[in-house]
């Protein structure tokens, strides 16, 4: 046995620092919403959810839902004193009870509340409803062959003529690509739970990734102001973007039940509903025309990106939107036009999910870059390459920003060759002339990810630090912890700025009490925007203590250091605790505000012209698969990962970003299938029928590195760069990979075009179609 | 006459339970959650599949404590009796160290959300115990059971083997009070039969085999709950009423393998985990699949009994057991009778079973010299997924080179578990030849017409099914090739 829990290291900035709450994780008492000790007499709500995809409510027979046991009452639509919405979009189209009509499998009709959940819960299922059924489109071709009605405004990027370089190219290629949905599979579901207070007000312990929009979500319902509600959050058993919007619903539903009955109230549904009554990664169909010419340079890019938005708009405009900032990936287009269709279907509302439609734009333009390989019979390497966006020139992106920091030419040589991938391509081309069953593929694939919010007035932080008269600090900022460490990344600014160790910085949980109007902790934005909130925090305290100290030792305020462990005032060593409770007692503030608001950044969308990332995080990956021709089952047997995260602020978290965004992005695009029947009911709704990857599906040769060189030319929090999401987009190697082996089939003459998820059936056709097209 | 008692007794950590109303359908998830205020141990599926509830189960086995992992979301609190509960809550010293499966963890960032990571500390930790330096093969199989959506598992195969570098098994608490514990176990396992409330809320946990046949033969509408690995997925997804329940996971007369030179019976409450030895030294052909089965906790959990009672037409048992013509022992009261396991299933939900009349044991003949076999299951994840199709195949290729017998049997192909036998006929009798296979397939549309649904399509269904017979001729002719996984 182990003699002693080693106590976090000392903090400073870029060292591998391990998770605040790690020793609580493993313990079981890191505490989650369902694990807060209940205010005595908690009841407990439960949605009732619809089971139509598309229908008139003709009758609503609850009786039997009052009788059951334990039912203290029932929610609908007329209980709701404010608003019956929480659209997060502000398009009134997301009702927290549907009213007069059902337009998703699935959707809430009423929530029971019971003294006991597993009572709501059977209760919920009690409801007789009888339905009118009405005409549904359930997905991206049913819409578009309904007319195409679209749930929010879609946007077109356009640069140069893309008539005319389509015209002129000497080679074209038309095609499409269906990229599936996924589900985020946070291992916790959406969960709150409301308690009432006095007059309208109401705590709220959200599960959410966006604490200020629930307080405004919660207040519109209730009809009362912002600041009567206050959301609290302090962790999240995960969010992946599932719960920027989606968990807006369950804290209406446990405020409204909260203020009725003046009881605190908890909502959490069980796995299935969660995963049928909340959105998902939109699925996308990419229908696309390129042109290029015999070097497999493209001359022309012409796609449309129809998307499974659901009922409601949600987020599916800026969803949309960042597919076709991400349609050029790496590459330069000298013409360009791609358009969107968030399209209207009878299906959940599809919402964000890491990446926020960056990883379908990618997927479709490393489609037909792989076509153009086929088609010229090249290493789809080599076509990456010739269409890299230049350093100096042929750096304009679709919407007309400058690739200031472009380092992917150094990304993918390093990993080209620290990797092996050309002898081992050749290793495998040989494999396979001499392999009848099995067959191996190798592909290598860039990542170049647009880091801001697209909605620029995201692009702002607050954080609120105070120091004690001890010398203790507490740091709230407005980001929310779902397990991404960007909480110990906040904490070690904090600690670095003030020279201390980490174990004096206290992390709060997230509240809109401390820090008002944040954005959702998103967009990989988490430590970029907060990290400098909090650093310009702990700057006002710093110039106040260094005023003091000069004062009191008698030095001029520029003979004044900061240095580990307290300040150097002249030749005095003044510690930390000393001289904070020096400052105390001559009238000294400690405690500050801090705020910071991305620079540099601006965006037109009527234009489709501006400056929406303040900068690009690049990676790079190779992955190398074997495939079963018989059956269609894979192994991914090797992955080499170089990924630029500029100057890490956390190397581990780091690493354990990257390893992980890789294997999520790879379940993504494998085993993760989403599927609805013909009615509308989502199948794949619980582990049992979804399948995220397992430790066994981790590639067994896994080579992560970061690229250790990179420093972000812009002026970040420690030179650092976003990680959230852009390492997810990594895993596309790996169709590539399953792409390379199917196409082995016919001799690699024929591009195979495999949809995602490449599911070991989508390979088995796809070999099957290799066999009969080279019969011919 | 059978002694009863009226509670159902166990060991919580440290603590002895004594428990006198229970409902048939408490499960020990919600009972450490919302009754112990014990909340270390999460729900994240409620269905067995994700392992955030994974908690230790220690039971008494030839007289040894066997700790196996378990999820506790779908076992239920009446089928404690006996045994030793072990949650996360215990695992800190009583010095509030952390526990060297804790720290290794904690050392390798293998948390970051952290909410799934009480089920794989105790994963983990059953793993230690059993295995202290365990390859990364064993890792991975005893963490198919546990989900992570934020680390992509790399931090936590590392903390896996590098646990023993913190601490030893011998030092451990459950090792080192391994007498005391027995002691106290043995007391509670005292062959008297536990009976608790009335009507649909009656628990009834048998004090032996023969108890439980005369108490079914008098409660034929009861539920038999043996790994409840389905039974729970009853309660918990469907809300399904299920009492009066009898709780036959502790007979250790159930839990009996018998083998001669010829074959081997496995009584119905073997789990898969005590079968695997058997398995891999009797049936060789037939280990793979068994890795394949679910994760470890239900492996630990679920029965070889149940797999075939329950008649599921997916469950993964039976197309091998047919292909090798298992017999089923049914037994009603001290009446038996045996039928070939595979005219037990009669249609979908619909199995040659009387009522009051139980599963009591599967006879597997062993396969007899010079025959092939095969087993193959298709999923649409490589583990811890239910098959698209499973599909069995055995034969005979006599000397001159034909096919003297075969037997193909498929899961997932049918309502039921089924025979290809129109696929055999195109075979027997014909060359072992290429040609032979290629002539046969055409058969397997006259004996399937599967389905399409959200595990695959009925046309995948169909051409992997044809598919895995030239697997078959390929493998039994020395030309097969397989996809191997090869980790350290």
């Amino acid at each position: 046995m182990n003699k002693h829990e080693t106590p976090i290291a000392i903090a400073s900035l870029h060292t591998p620092t391990r998770h605040d709450s790690g020793p609580k994780h493993v313990s079981g008492t890191a505490e989650y919403i369902d694990d807060m000790i209940e205010p005595e007499g908690t009841v407990h709500a439960y949605l009732a959810l619809s089971t139509r995809a598309h229908a008139e409510i003709v009758a609503v027979d609850i009786e039997a839902v009052k009788a059951a046991p334990g039912v203290i009452g029932v929610l609908t639509s007329e209980d709701i004193p404010g608003e019956n919405d929480v659209s997060p979009s502000h398009k009134h189209d997301e009702p927290v009870f549907a009213e007069g009509k059902v337009q998703f499998w699935g959707q809430p009709l009423f929530a029971v509340v019971a003294e006991t959940r597993d009572q709501a819960r059977r209760a919920a299922h009690l409801a007789k409803i009888e339905y009118r059924d009405l005409p549904h489109a359930l997905d991206v071709r049913a819409a578009q062959a309904a007319g195409g009605a679209m749930v929010t405004e879609p946007l077109k990027l356009e640069r140069g003529d893309v008539a005319a370089g389509l015209a002129g190219a000497k080679h074209r290629v038309k095609g499409s690509i269906a990229i599936g949905g996924q589900d985020h599979f946070y291992l916790e579901g959406q969960i709150a739970m409301a308690v009432p207070g006095e007059d309208e007000d109401v705590t709220v312990f959200a599960s959410t990734q966006h604490p200020s929009e629930v307080q405004l979500m919660v207040a519109a319902v209730l009809g009362i102001r912002h600041h009567a509600v206050t959301v609290n959050v302090r962790r999240m058993g995960g969010g992946f973007g599932g719960k920027e919007t989606q968990g807006n619903l369950f804290a209406a539903v446990a405020a409204l039940a909260a203020k009725k009955w003046n009881r605190a109230c908890k909502i959490r549904p069980d796995r299935d509903d969660d995963m049928t009554a909340t959105g998902k990664r939109h699925d996308f169909v990419v229908d696309y025309e390129v042109g290029y010419d015999d070097a497999g340079k493209i001359q022309a890019v012409d796609a449309v990106y129809g998307a499974r938005a659901g009922f409601s708009s949600d987020l599916s405009g800026p969803v949309t939107d960042r597919a076709l900032f991400h349609a050029d990936n790496a590459y330069w287009y000298p013409a360009v036009r791609v358009r969107s269709e968030p399209l209207y279907t009878n299906t959940v509302s599809n919402t964000a999910f890491r990446g926020f439609g960056g990883p379908q734009g990618m997927m479709a333009a490393e489609r037909w870059v792989e076509d153009i390989a086929y088609a010229l019979g090249k290493d789809p390497l080599d076509i990456r390459k010739a269409n890299f966006y230049g350093p100096e020139t042929d750096n304009v992106t679709p919407y007309h920003q400058v690739v200031e920091d472009n380092i992917i030419h150094r990304v993918v040589d390093e990993l080209e060759a620290s990797a092996d991938y050309q002898a081992r391509r050749a290793a495998i081309v040989k494999y396979n002339a001499g392999s009848d069953v099995l067959k191996k593929g190798i592909a290598l694939t860039p990542v170049k990810f647009g880091i801001s919010f697209t909605a620029t007035w995201y692009n702002q932080a607050g954080a609120l630090v105070h120091v004690y008269k001890d010398g203790s600090i507490h740091l709230s900022h407005g980001g929310t912890e779902m397990g991404q460490g960007l909480h110990i990344k906040v904490a070690q600014v904090l600690a670095d700025a003030f020279g201390v160790g980490l174990d004096i910085v206290k992390i709060m949980a997230t509240s809109t009490g401390k820090v008002p109007n944040t954005s959702a902790t998103a967009a990989s934005s988490g430590s970029d925007l907060n990290g400098m909130a909090a650093w310009d925090a702990a700057r006002q305290i710093k110039e106040r203590l260094v005023r003091h100290a000069a004062k009191l030792h008698q030095v001029s305020e520029a003979a004044v250091e900061w240095v580990q462990g307290g300040i150097q005032a002249g030749p005095k060593f003044v510690p930390f605790a000393e001289l904070v409770a020096s400052a105390y007692l001559n009238r000294v503030q400690l405690s500050a505000a801090g705020f910071y608001e991305t620079p540099k950044i601006h965006w037109d969308r009527a234009t489709g012209r501006g400056h929406p990332f303040y900068y690009f995080a690049y990676g790079a990956s190779v992955s190398e698969v074997t495939i079963d021709t018989l059956t269609g089952e894979y192994t991914v047997d090797r992955v080499d990962i170089l990924h630029d995260v500029g100057r890490s602020l956390n190397p581990a978290v780091d690493i354990g970003q990257v390893e992980g965004g890789f294997v999520q992005g790879m379940g993504w695009l494998t085993t993760e299938e989403l599927v609805w029947d013909d009615k509308g009911q989502l199948r794949t709704k619980a582990p049992s029928t979804y399948k995220i990857p397992l430790a066994s599906d981790v590639p067994p040769v896994f080579n992560v590195k970061l690229a250790e060189w990179s420093v972000n030319k812009e002026p970040t929090i420690g030179r650092s760069k976003a990680v959230g999401e852009p390492p997810l987009m990594l895993a596309m190697s790996v169709v590539e990979a399953l792409s390379m082996a199917v196409a082995s089939v016919a001799d690699y003459a024929i591009a195979p075009r495999l949809d995602t998820p490449v599911t070991p059936e989508r390979v088995l056709m796809g070999v099957e179609r290799m066999k009969r097209e080279a019969r011919g | 006459m059978v002694e009863v008692t009226n509670a159902i007794r166990f060991i919580l950590n440290d603590e002895e339970v004594t428990l006198t109303d229970v409902r048939p359908d408490a499960t020990l998830l919600d009972w450490l959650r919302l009754e112990r205020r014990l909340r270390g141990s999460k729900e994240g599926c409620a269905e067995g599949d994700c392992g955030a509830c994974t908690v230790l189960v220690g039971r008494l086995m030839d007289d040894e404590i066997i700790y196996d992992s378990v999820t506790s979301c779908i076992r239920f609190v009446g089928s404690l009796h006996g045994t030793h509960v072990v949650t996360i809550e215990h695992l800190r010293g009583k010095d509030g160290n952390l526990h060297p499966v804790q720290q290794a963890m904690v050392d390798h960032h293998g948390s970051q959300c952290g909410f799934c990571t009480p089920g794989f500390v105790m994963s983990l930790y059953g793993l230690w115990m059993r295995d202290p330096d365990p390859s990364q093969a064993a890792i991975e199989k005893a963490l198919q059971g546990n989900l992570c959506r934020c680390t992509g598992y790399a931090p936590i195969i590392r903390a896996g083997k590098a646990i023993s570098s913190y601490g030893r098994p011998e030092g451990d608490p459950l090792r080192a009070e391994r007498i005391a514990l027995k002691q106290k176990i043995r007391a509670i396992n005292d062959d008297r039969r536990v009976e608790l409330g009335a009507g649909a809320d009656r628990i009834i946990v048998p004090g032996s085999l023969d108890d439980f046949a005369a108490v079914y033969e008098a409660n034929p509408t009861a539920t038999i709950v043996n790994g409840s690995t389905d039974v729970g997925l009853w309660v918990t997804k469907f809300m399904r009423s299920i009492g009066p329940v009898i709780f036959i996971n502790h007979l250790e007369e159930l839990k009996r393998i018998a083998e001669t030179d010829s074959e081997v019976r496995f009584h119905a409450g073997v789990s898969y985990s005590e079968a695997l030895p058997v398995i891999a030294a009797r049936f060789p052909d037939m280990a793979e699949l068994w890795h394949r089965i679910a994760g470890e906790q239900i492996r630990n959990m679920g029965t070889i009994g149940g797999n075939i009672a329950n008649g599921s037409p997916i469950g993964d048992t039976p197309p091998p057991f047919i292909a090798l013509g298992a017999r089923l022992s049914l037994r009603k009261g001290a009446q038996r009778r045996e039928i070939a396991l595979e005219d037990y299933f009669l249609a979908y939900g619909k199995q040659d079973r009387q009522p009051g009349e139980f599963v009591e044991s599967v006879t597997i003949p062993l396969l007899p010299d010079g025959e092939k076999f095969a087993v193959y299951k298709i999923s649409k994840r490589r583990e811890e997924d239910i098959s698209a199709l499973c599909g069995a195949f055995r034969a005979l290729v006599r000397d001159d080179g034909t096919v003297g017998m075969v037997r193909i049997a498929f899961g997932g192909m049918a309502a039921t578990p089924k025979r290809a036998k129109a696929v055999e006929a195109a075979l027997v009798g014909k060359p072992w030849t290429q040609a032979t296979i290629d002539a046969a397939i055409a058969a397997f549309a006259e004996d399937y017409q599967p389905i399409s649904d959200m595990r695959a399509s009925a046309d995948y269904r169909l051409l992997t099914a044809q598919n895995l017979l030239l697997r078959f001729f390929l493998d039994s002719t020395g030309q097969g090739q397989r996809l191997r996984r090869e980790v350290a």
